[in-house]
Parts: C-alpha cells; structure tokens; sequence
C-alpha cells in the first residue's frame, strides 16, 4: 500500500500524492506512482524554478526553436541551423565520476541527434574542489576520463570549455556538458507522437535495471549514504551510441521519421508522455515487446529504467519496413512496442493486462508549480575593501602563484585527453577566449565558449548572473564572433531553502538583463537542485554557453600576441574593484565582495567596437581580463603567443598595484596591434566613447609591469611559461 | 559448459597497466607487493559440442579472437563438471 | 584517381578523410562498407582512424573480422596500396598485413596533440614527394598507439627501410624525450615489405588545409596521387 515511506522513497509530497489521486481519480498503483515520482521530480518538471525561468528572453529574429524541446536552434545561414544545448550531469559524475560524466556526454549528444542535426562540438564546465585533497583528484580524473571515453569514441570533438576549483564543490562536483550540432534547416525532427495508429518504434539499447531513479536522485541532497547508491548509476556504451547517431541520421535525413525523442533521465515514461503530450494524443505500449537485457523486470523497471543509448520513434505504417532495414544496417533492434491513439492517455500493456491508464497532461503539464520561500541571506560577506590585507612584498611571486594555481593554470592535461580536433573544422586550438570551428564549403565559423564564476554570484547573485553572460559574450566577441545565441545551465543548493532560491531568482533576473541588453535569446538549459552534500551547499553557479558566429573566418583573432613591437592596448577601464578575486582567495584566503560591478550598456558598446576592429583587421590578438586580472590576462597573451614574446607594461592608475595587477573589473580587453594601426584604433574609439590606450610594448624575454614609475613585477617569461604549463601535470602525477 | 579465459600480456612485454596498479600499492603501503599483471577475463556460456570439440575450440577462439598472439597469452578453465 | 574509404561500425575518420581526397585534393573518393565484398575498382584503399567496433577486445581486433576485410588482403597481396590512420594502422596490425602490435600509451592516457615526425624514407609511394629527414608536423589522438614488436622484426624493420616516421622533436631529434607514446624505436609509421600497405598513428588528413594550421599531411596523399599516375 501507498505509505508515507514508500512516498519518501518517490521524493513526493503528500500533497503531490493526493494531487495525482485526483488527477486520475483514483489511488494510482506502484509502476503509475513511479511514472508520476519521475516526471514530477525536479530534473522533469522545474517546479521550483519556472515561475522564474519564464523571465528569460527566448525569441530573436534567428531562433527558429526556443526551450521546450531536446534543444535549443538558432538559423546561421547559408541554409544551416544549429542546434545546442547544456546539461547537467553532477549528481552520477560524484557517485561515479567516470561513467557519470560519460553518460553526461551521451545524454547530450542524443539531445542533438534526435533533431536530425549531426553533432560537431562538445564542450564542458567542470568545477571539483581543491586537488590537495585525493578524492577531488580522483574525482577530476574520473571525470576527464569519462568525457573523453565517450566523446572521443563517438567522434565529438570536445573543442573547449572551463575547469574551476573551489572547496564548496568538494563533494558537489559539478559537471556541465554543452553540445552543438548542424542541421539544413529544412530537415529538423521534434519530439511529438502525431498520427492515430502510426507505429511506435523502440530503436537502440536494450532495457535493463539501470538508473532506475537516476531523475529522482538528481532531484534529492547527497546525505552519508550516497556512495551506496552506485547501483543507480547508469553505465554508458559510447560505441551502442555511436550506431544509433549514424542510424538515427540517416533515418532522418530519408525522412522516414514523424517523431523522435531519447530515452534520457526518466526513460521509457519521459518518452512516451512527452511525445504524446506534444500531438495532444494518447499512446500505447505493450511491454512484452520492449528488447531486455535482464529476466524477470517487472512493470515499474521497465518503465523507469534509464539504460542508456535508446531513443523512440514514430514513423508511419508504410516506412516501418525502411526504418527497420537502415536500424539492421547498424546492427541495431528497431521493435514495434505500440501506436499512436486517441484520447491522450498513456496505456501500458504486460503479460496480457492494463497496468497503467493515466492521462498524459496530467504526467507532463500538471504538476504543481511552486512559488518557493524566498529570503535574501542575512549576511552576503560585503566589507569595506579598507580592511584589505598588507601589500605583498613581491609582485612577482604573487603572479607566479596565480599562475601555477590550478584554476589559471594551463590545461593542457585536461583537453589532450580529448579528441579535440576529429571532423577537422577546429580552427583554434583549446585555451583560447572561445573556440572556433569552420563550416567546411562556407566561410562562415563558429565561436562557443562557456563561462560561469561561483564566487561572484555567491556574493552578489543578480550582479554575477549578469557577469556570466557579459564575460561569455566578450569571450565571442575577443574572437571576432557576434553572438547568436545563449544556453544556461543554472546550478543550485536546496531550493526548499529560502536563501537558495533568493539567489536563483537574483541571477535569473541577472541573466535576463543582460540576455536583453545583449539582444540574445536563451534557447534552453538545464536547472540542476540539490548539488548539497551533509547539508554544505555550492555556491550558486550559472554558467552560460553562447554561440556565436563569424562571417569570413579569415578574420577571427586569438589571445597571442604575434610579433615583438607591437603596440599593446587596453579596452576599458582599471577601477578600484579587488573584491570577489581570485587573487584574494588564493593570496590571502579572503572571499569578500563586492564582486566588480558591471554596466550592461557599457559592456555591449565595447564588444561592438571589438567586433568592428577585428572586421577591419586592425588588431593581431584580442584578450578579455577575467579571473586574475590585467596581470594573469597580459600574460596568458604571451604564454599563448607565436615564440612566447615577452612584453613591458606601464600603468599609471592611482591605486594599491595588487588592486590594478590582479583585480578583476569588468568589460576590459586586452589587444595587440602594428605601428599603422595603432592610431587609426585610438581614433577609432575615440569616435564611439570607448576608453582605449597604449599601455605597453610587446618583445623581449621579460614579462615586466611599472607602476607610478617603480617596477612591480619583473620574471622572466620562459620561467612563467614553466610554472603555468607544468602545475596541472605535476599535481595530477600519479 | 562454462569455461573462463584469462588473457594477460606476454612476460617480455612491458604491462604499463599492471606497473601503475603496483606503483599505486605500494604508495599505499602494499610495499610487500613484488609484481603486478593486468589481464582481461572472459566467461563463456557453451552448448551443444563435446568435451573433445571443446578442448580444440577454445584454444581456437582465444588464439583467433581473445587474444593478439604477439603481446598477450591465455589460460582457461572449466567452471563446471 | 580513385580513393576507397573503409566504413567499419565506429569508424570516426571517415567522413575527414573522405574531405581531403574529394573537396581538398579533388580525387575521386569512394566510401567501402565494411560488410559488402566489393572495393569498386579503387587505386587506394584508406582504413580511416576511429574505433572501430568501439576498440572493443583491442584496438582493430573486431574489425579484422569485417566481409570487407577478405578482398583488403588480397588486394593487397596483389600489389594494391593500403594506407592506415591511427585505428585502421591497428587493423592492420591486426589482420597481420603489417608486423607488431600497439599497447596502451606509456602515460596510460589518451592523447590528442600535434605531434613532430621524421621522415625516414621517401622511396616509398606514400612518401614519394617528401624528403628523407623532413620534420612533419602532425596530430595524433588515440589511446594505444605504443608500438611493439619482438627484436627480430625490429632489427629486420630497420634493416629494410621500412620504418617511415618516427617522433621527434622541432629539429628532427629522435629520443625518449620526444617518444610521446612510449613505441618501440619511436616508431610513428611502417610499411610491408613490398611496399604497398602502410600505416601510420598521426591523421594527415587533420593537417591537409591551411586553415588548420598545418598542411604537412598532404604529402602522404600528394605522393599515393603521384604514384598512381606515374
């Protein structure tokens, strides 16, 4: 009987239960409580956090699809659409990391694929508590290896994407995965279950026990017991996947297809419902015919298993006999399980009896939606910057930590591990602002990038949601790319806490100021609750992933500087902003706010200028100042530069140099730039109001900084180059 | 029948796998640990041949199939009767 | 001319390689499903990188076992020219058309980098427009691409010329340092002894267009084109 244990087991309410009693008036029986535990859990149905999402910009003259479906689609031209998205996959990579990140990789992918686009680009936001400690080690490990096991295997270049550390993802790991795929515009495939009595196909993998409560278990918090619950995690087959892509495009682009979705996080139900709800239709399935892997699965396995690699597929009557035949080429079941009806319920069908007979809507769209608690935190951690700890005594030093640390250090060890370059259209090399792939028989690139900051939206949420997208945007904009487009995946505590969702609501409103001063719109993403271990919660971390494009690839630009004697300039302005930096966390273990401040109009004013220089080829590199500062950016131009040429900076700010050296204000870019142009540059921006001047020379062997006349920081670039690139390696030796 | 095959590298190839798995022993104290070696597994469910036709097939597939000859040897057993 | 690309079950290189001969090289190019017995009148076989068969068992071992796999080798036998890239080198190895066998990086981890190579011989047909000792850069990306062999075949590969790239640093200087992977004599390449089946760990067709920051591995393509019309 339906108790208030076996409701805890189902992560429902009481209320939700006596909602789902009157829904389908009457008590439901265990495999239709199991159906309803799924869908109505957080990762299905965004109960907590719609109210706020619906704020978020998702029209622009571009997107042909927004939110709602598998993933987002914005019009590139050229008759080409891309389809994108991002998706957590934190809760698994913790229990086990390597198939948790993998199955992360696959999920998104078949997000891509089922709307008929072939998928070019992974990227992936990973955050792991500090590497002194061996389980963050291992976890990170597990995790690269993950992502590289199956991305690399299906032929996905992983082109870029971001690593941070911190103590607060310790045991909330937190593991962000972006995919982008291409389509003709013509020949995209949705998720619906459109024509009465057309057939549905059970196409891939074959069900076994896995994952059952993969979706519910994303939606609780981690207590003691969760290294128990590896039987939950799914195991992935990147190879089963690969078939499937290759199957699934070509039953697409033959058109033989009227329907599609994967069988993701909640299965079979998702699936099933999902499609149906969207034709406004029924559908009926008969579970004697869905392909097993293991003996004796009742009712309720079967239809919340989450085994991987799996997808649905309604065709017509007279395409099954095709469907089939492309499915056997890749030797893979395509299986009749039931048809398409009338009356929008879901009939499920076993051994001969009805075991569930619930209406669609009420699965899908009935859940409740709640309004949480919310309550702005007593204390933000805001202090005067008067209380700032002493100067350091040795500049250099300080960047020469900086650089070693392993959030800013290289990461080559990381993305080596990942095939970044298979399909061929990688034009830059991973470590640069944003990564650019050509669109082989166009001129025409695309730029992504991902970026997310913890720290700022800790202290000041609202001010670090706007931050993500701004600094994601200059990220395109350094390259030469005009954004288009932005996934968000917004990663979160408790949200039954009330300061949690005071925090999401501040940088959802955050986000959506900035999406709509940028003029970009959100496409989809992916709200991820819950990441709580023992009741410590992460700091909220929104992490933006924009697409961008670049009409003439000829003209994109990279952050290294390119020849001695180049002039090197700066966009934007120096403040007295130390508060929220990377330099105060790991120079003096401070976490103090307020994070910089940012002005949108500001903001999109400079990444406008940026894009009209880098159209008229005036400037060699282009580098936006983020974590770390002027100094860490100025050098991460040399380290990435043609012969690592050093360079001398001036500065001449009235301000505490640690401050101008590693502070962290926003909407500035550092470029390089000949002779020529460097005055045609500084006209130019004169004309649109955008703060610009010379501030150094590139050349020479020295990376060296003045201020006020004194020298702040002399090292010797070959010597900086060492400590940046051998960090990671030497602390993830084994 | 029910046989298991074990496939492990050749004793003059070097098992880069199997010299981590011991390097990582002996960081954790295993110290008395002298060698490691990392092979791969296969249980096989058969029916329908005889004894003798066993004793041809598996060194057969595990020639053929399980293994590469050149870097790797096998043994087998047989799990049942 | 005319290139035959191999399609096993997980092949990822395939729809690249197709690329450089057909758009960047301008040849006739032909993709070969692995289950069919047909190689369509083709002057060069290519088995493209990937993971065929999801490296299941080893590298190639699944792969050899393709329909396709049977006219391969008796092309081969009969003078046709084979080339392999990264996993189709592993099928070659596999197959038995080349000596030795690959074992995992010696870092145990996959890697996916730019890589320098040595040329050691251009009388080749896949090397025929290089020079003896021009340093190729190129990418690699695979997880076992450690090459082995016993002393005897070792000595007999160096006696006969038959080790085509090796790694190397900037300047062409071979040793451990420069030895990526671990191989046996920095071994990056290798043909048969008549000299018609090859293969090779780096993806020349990753380094065939400008755009991609390296056009070295033309040659490898320029030369099969080259030799096939002399």
């Amino acid at each position: 009987m339906i108790d208030k244990k076996l409701l805890d087991d189902h992560n429902l309410t009481h209320e939700e239960y006596d909602r789902i009693v009157e829904l389908i008036g009457r008590e439901p029986n265990l495999t239709e409580l199991g159906i309803f535990s799924l869908m109505w859990s957080e990762h299905c149905s965004y109960k907590s956090s719609k109210v706020h999402l619906q704020k978020l910009p998702v029209s622009g003259k571009n997107v042909i699809q927004g939110p709602g479906e598998n993933a987002g689609i914005i019009d590139i031209g050229d008759g080409l659409a891309a389809v994108f998205k991002i998706e957590s996959h934190n809760h698994p990579s913790y229990i086990e990391p390597y198939q948790g990140a993998a199955t992360g990789v696959g999920g998104i992918l078949r997000d891509i694929f089922t709307m008929g686009a072939r998928p070019i680009a992974l990227l992936d936001s990973l955050r792991f508590g500090p590497l002194d400690k061996a389980q963050n080690k291992s976890i990170m490990s597990g995790v690269v290896s993950g992502i590289s096991g199956y991305g690399n295997s299906m032929g996905i270049p992983t082109v870029g994407g971001e690593t941070c550390f911190h103590e607060c993802y310790s045991k909330n790991p937190l593991v962000n995965v972006f995919a982008l795929g291409l389509v003709e515009k013509d020949k995209i495939f949705y998720a619906k279950a459109e024509g009465i009595g057309n057939p549905v196909l059970y196409v891939g993998a074959k069900t076994g026990r896995d994952g059952i409560h993969g979706a519910t278990m994303a939606s609780a918090e981690f207590g003691k017991d969760s290294e128990a619950k590896r039987p939950n995690v799914q195991v992935g087959d990147p190879f089963r996947e690969k078939l499937l892509m290759e199957a699934c495009l070509e039953a697409t682009s033959k058109n033989l297809i009227i329907g599609i979705q994967d069988m993701g996080a909640a299965g079979l139900t998702c699936s099933t419902t999902e499609m149906a709800s969207k034709s406004g239709t029924g559908i009926e399935i008969n579970l004697d015919k869905v392909p097993q892997r293991e003996t004796g699965m009742t009712p309720y396995e079967i239809m919340l298993s989450e085994s991987q690699e799996r997808m649905l597929i309604i065709t017509g009557r007279d395409k099954v006999d095709d469907v089939q035949k492309i499915f056997a080429k890749w030797d893979l079941d395509a299986v009749i399980i039931g048809r398409v009806t009338e009356g929008s319920r879901l009939k499920v069908s076993f051994k001969g009896k009805i075991v569930v007979d619930i209406p669609v809507e009420a699965v899908v769209n009935l859940c409740p939606v709640y309004q949480r608690e919310i309550c702005r935190p007593a204390s933000l951690s805001m202090f005067p910057t008067d209380l700032l700890p002493d100067i350091p005594g040795d500049l250099s030093a300080s960047l020469l930590r900086l650089l070693s640390s392993p959030s800013l250090a290289d990461k080559e060890w990381i993305f080596r591990q990942y095939d970044h370059m298979v399909q061929i259209n990688t034009a830059f090399l991973p470590g640069m602002d944003a990564a650019l792939l050509r669109l082989k028989d166009t001129k025409i690139a695309l730029a992504l990038t991902l970026d997310g900051n913890g720290l700022y939206a800790q202290l000041d949420p609202r001010t670090g949601g706007k931050a993500a997208v701004a600094e994601a945007c200059r990220n395109l904009a350094c390259v030469g790319a005009l954004p288009m487009g932005v996934t968000n995946c917004l990663n979160f505590g408790n949200p039954e806490k009330p300061e949690t969702m005071w925090r999401f609501q501040e940088v959802v409103e955050g986000i959506s100021e900035a999406c709509r001063v940028f003029d970009i719109p959100v496409t989809g993403g992916n709200v991820s609750f819950y990441n709580e271990s023992e009741g410590k919660s992460i700091y909220p971390t929104p992490v933006l992933g924009v697409v961008g494009k670049i009409d003439d690839i000829n003209k994109a630009v990279d952050t290294g500087f390119k020849r001695e004697g180049d002039d090197i300039i700066l966009l934007g302005t120096n403040r007295d902003e130390a508060g929220a930096s990377l330099y105060l966390k790991l120079m003096h273990g401070l976490e103090f706010g307020p994070p910089p401040q940012i002005d949108l109009e500001k903001e999109k004013k400079l990444q406008k200028f940026l894009l009209e220089i880098i159209s008229l080829s005036w400037i060699r590199s282009a580098h936006d100042v983020s974590e770390g500062g002027l100094a860490v950016c100025l050098a991460e131009c040399c380290f990435s530069g043609k012969n690592r040429p050093g360079f001398s900076v001036t500065l001449e700010e009235n301000m505490r140099p640690d401050t101008l050296l590693f502070g962290e204000s926003q909407s500035r870019v550092v470029i390089s730039a000949g002779k020529k142009e460097v005055q045609k540059i500084i006209a130019l921006a004169k004309e649109r109001d955008i703060p610009c001047r010379v501030i150094g020379k590139t050349g020479g062997k020295r990376i060296l900084f003045k201020h006020n006349g004194k020298t702040v920081i002399d090292l010797d670039a070959g010597q900086a180059f060492s400590a940046w690139k051998t960090a990671l390696p030497k602390i993830m030796a084994p | 029948m029910k046989v298991r095959i074990l496939v492990s590298f050749k004793e003059s190839v070097l098992d880069p796998q199997g010299q981590t798995v011991k390097h990582a022993l002996h960081t954790l104290g295993y110290d008395f640990i002298k060698n490691v070696r990392q092979g791969k597994l296969f249980e096989i469910d058969l029916d329908g041949i005889s004894e003798k036709e066993l004793e041809k097939i598996i060194p057969e597939i595990s020639d053929k199939v399980l293994t590469n000859p050149i870097i790797e040897k096998f043994t087998w057993e047989r799990l049942d009767g | 001319m005319k290139f035959g690309i191999v399609v096993f079950p997980g092949s990822n290189c395939d729809r690249d390689t197709f690329h450089v001969c057909n758009h960047v090289l301008g040849h006739k190019t032909v993709y070969l499903w692995h289950k069919s017995h047909d190689l369509q009148d083709v002057d060069c076989v290519i088995l493209p990188g990937g993971f065929s068969y999801g490296d299941y068992l080893r590298p190639g071992a699944i792969g050899k076992f393709s329909p396709l796999m049977n006219e391969v080798g008796e092309y081969a036998d009969k003078g046709g020219l084979v080339l392999g890239i990264c996993n189709g080198f592993q099928v070659l190895l596999e197959l038995g058309l080349l000596p030795g066998a690959m074992l995992r990086n010696k870092n145990l981890k996959f890697l996916c980098q730019f890589v320098h190579l040595r040329l050691e011989d251009n009388k080749t047909a896949f090397t025929r427009k290089a020079k003896i000792g021009q340093i190729l850069r190129m990418p690699i990306a695979h997880f076992d691409g450690n090459y082995y062999a016993d002393p005897g075949i070792l000595d007999e590969l160096r006696k006969e010329n038959r080790v085509i790239l090796r790694y190397c640093d900037a300047n062409g200087l071979v040793s451990e340092d420069n030895n990526v992977n671990g191989s046996a004599e920095s071994i990056a390449g290798l043909i048969n002894k008549k000299g018609n089946v090859m293969g090779l760990m780096p993806h020349p067709e990753r380094c065939s267009e400008q755009i991609l920051s390296s056009e070295d591995g033309r040659v490898i393509f320029e030369s099969v084109i080259d030799f096939i019309h002399a």
